[in-house]
């Protein structure tokens, strides 16, 4: 984390030298599809204030973002990840220097039907769920009802944090049930009093329960302060100290009133 | 086009519509070919065998593991599932429609039919998930009302009224002359739809109940709604699945473009087509072995 704090501390300095002037151009931006929806989100209104700036955006994966960061080919790169040791370098070899700036948290909350009486569920209680292995809610401490796991796509940036954050390599079973976003999630799980189900924390809505994990109640205090286990910081790199129109782009995207809120927007936890 | 002499406009129209069609064709060539191009170096990864038969598809895992066997048995379980319901209630109503409704009643019948048909299947998927899911669940007492049974019923509505307005449209042009020489035999109404209309328009009915079929079996909001995408063999009727359109487009967005998930999901795009492809064929050969030429060949 110190490395993480250090970087909020960059920007924060950042966010006071930076002149906000309008330069011409042509941005590019590339990465993570996790965070891909925050950059249109923000790229849109961005340009609607800065018309003369030209963004392309797109997504491809974290990876494909450091790497095109690494070899120069976009100006920012979205990850859902911080930097590898073996992507640095590469880096400090090819003679570049990504800098990583935190945009928002990604938290990931369990839900249940609301008439279920379980209120919290270890990870490793998580885990046994969706390998398969608990089937049935009264091992938990439920009611006396079969388990229904829901799940995301295995392709989607909510399923890559459950995997990475609760199912520890292991796979989720592949009688799952797969739903292909936060909303349909959701509903499954709204209408179904054996389901459980993950969904990011912006679409947590009254006709579902939320069960906090290892005893930690999901919210934005709790992602923030590092308590709650199933969320990550998400990251936009830059290529080297930015300059120009990509520090103009960083700033919009990390100022409270505009970017931040359409961080919450687009479902995720901004960092203020 | 006064100047030009008839011979040379009936040339040149040709010679439009000839464009015109080869343009079609192309693209589709062209839409095949990338569908190929697209699909085929995942099998530089995995073998075909091991693609089309293995168990599990867990294409973002490391390693990944790359096999549609389980998304397969899901179409075709659906997709037989559907055409059980839809087939004889499709075939019915249009036997009805034509043969014994009132004039009156057909012509509002037929429009409501061909309206049907026209539902966008994003809401019917939603049907299937708000109102059919919880119904289910309720009745059955089942687990998921996210599961085959839902979609295969959902794919059934939508697929009525193709094969009803379709075979209607064949039943219909059976020429007047066979249903009166049938009649005037002394044979009953019954008798009559049974041993020489259905008979007499085999080629069209078959030709409805394909195309109902393939569209099921290509259908992709509904089973990504309704069919619950559980990547796993199915042990009973109401036991989630996966078939491949829904697993195409609940991937598609997050795969890595030219990555090996993408090529994956182009490769199961492949196998898809190959099964509507041999429907079509299927369909094409029926109609032909059938074809009704004039009133001798019943």
């Amino acid at each position: 984390m110190k490395r993480f704090k250090l970087v909020a501390i960059l920007v924060a300095a950042l966010l006071c030298v930076a002149p906000m002037s309008a330069f011409a151009g042509k941005l590019v931006i590339k990465g993570s599809t996790t965070v891909l929806p925050i950059a249109q989100k923000v790229g849109e209104a961005f340009m609607k204030q800065n018309p003369d700036v030209e963004l392309s955006i797109s997504g491809g994966g974290s990876g494909n973002g450091i790497k095109a960061i690494i070899d120069g080919t976009t100006d920012i790169a979205d990850a859902s990840r911080f930097i590898k040791d073996k992507e640095v370098k590469l880096a400090i070899e090819k003679g570049s220097y990504p800098v990583p700036f935190r945009v928002a948290y990604d938290c990931i909350i369990p839900i249940v039907h609301p008439s279920n009486t379980v209120k919290d569920l270890s990870l490793d209680q998580l885990k046994g769920i969706y390998k398969g292995d608990i089937k049935n809610w009264k091992e938990v401490g439920g009611p006396d009802l079969k388990i229904v796991v829901v799940s995301r796509d295995t392709s989607s940036g909510t399923y890559e944090v459950w995997e990475g954050k609760v199912m520890n390599k292991e796979r989720v079973a592949p009688s799952a049930l797969i739903q292909a976003s936060n909303g349909a999630v959701a509903q499954a799980v709204a209408g179904n009093k054996y389901a459980i189900g993950y969904i990011g924390l912006g679409y947590l809505n009254s006709e579902v329960k939320a069960v906090s994990a290892n005893g930690v109640v999901g919210s934005k205090e709790t992602t923030l302060n590092g308590a709650f286990p199933i969320s990550r910081p998400l990251f936009m790199f830059t290529q080297g100290w930015p300059e120009g129109d990509t520090v103009n782009f960083l700033n919009f995207v990390l100022h409270p009133e505009k970017g931040q809120k359409l961080v919450e927007e687009a479902g995720y936890v901004p960092l203020y | 086009m006064a100047f030009l002499n008839s011979r040379t406009r009936e040339k040149i129209i040709k010679n439009i519509f000839f464009g015109i069609a080869l343009a079609c064709i192309v693209t589709l060539g062209l839409i095949t070919l990338f569908l190929f191009m697209e699909g085929v170096p995942i099998f530089d990864l995995v073998s075909v065998k091991d693609f089309v038969f293995g168990m599990y598809w867990y294409p973002t895992s490391d390693p990944p593991d790359f096999g549609i066997f389980p998304l397969i048995v899901g179409s075709i379980l659906v997709t037989i599932l559907s055409a059980t319901i839809s087939i004889p209630l499709g075939v019915m109503s249009a036997l009805y429609l034509a043969e014994i409704a009132k004039p009156k009643m057909r012509e509002i019948v037929k429009p409501i039919v061909e309206l049907i048909a026209s539902l966008p299947s994003v809401v019917i998927g939603f049907f299937g998930m708000v109102i059919v899911a919880p119904f289910l669940q309720h009745v059955f007492d089942i687990p998921t009302g996210l599961n085959m049974f839902n979609a295969a019923l959902m794919l059934a509505f939508m697929s009525i009224p193709t094969i009803c307005s379709i075979s209607e449209d064949a039943i219909y042009s059976v020429p007047t002359a066979l249903r009166e020489a049938s009649l005037g035999l002394g044979a009953t109404k019954l008798e009559t739809i049974i041993r020489v209309i259905l008979p007499a328009s085999i080629s069209g009915v078959s030709t409805a109940v394909i195309l109902g079929m393939s569209r099921a079996i290509g259908e992709t909001m509904v089973v990504l709604m309704v069919a619950g995408g559980a990547a796993a063999l199915p042990h009973s009727l109401f036991d989630p699945v996966r078939p491949m359109p829904a697993s195409i487009a609940a991937e598609m967005a997050e795969a890595p473009f030219r990555g090996d998930h993408y090529h994956a999901l182009f490769a199961t795009g492949v196998v898809l087509f190959i099964f509507t492809f041999f429907f079509n064929i299927i369909a094409d050969m029926i109609a032909h072995k059938y074809k009704q030429t004039g009133d001798a060949t019943l």
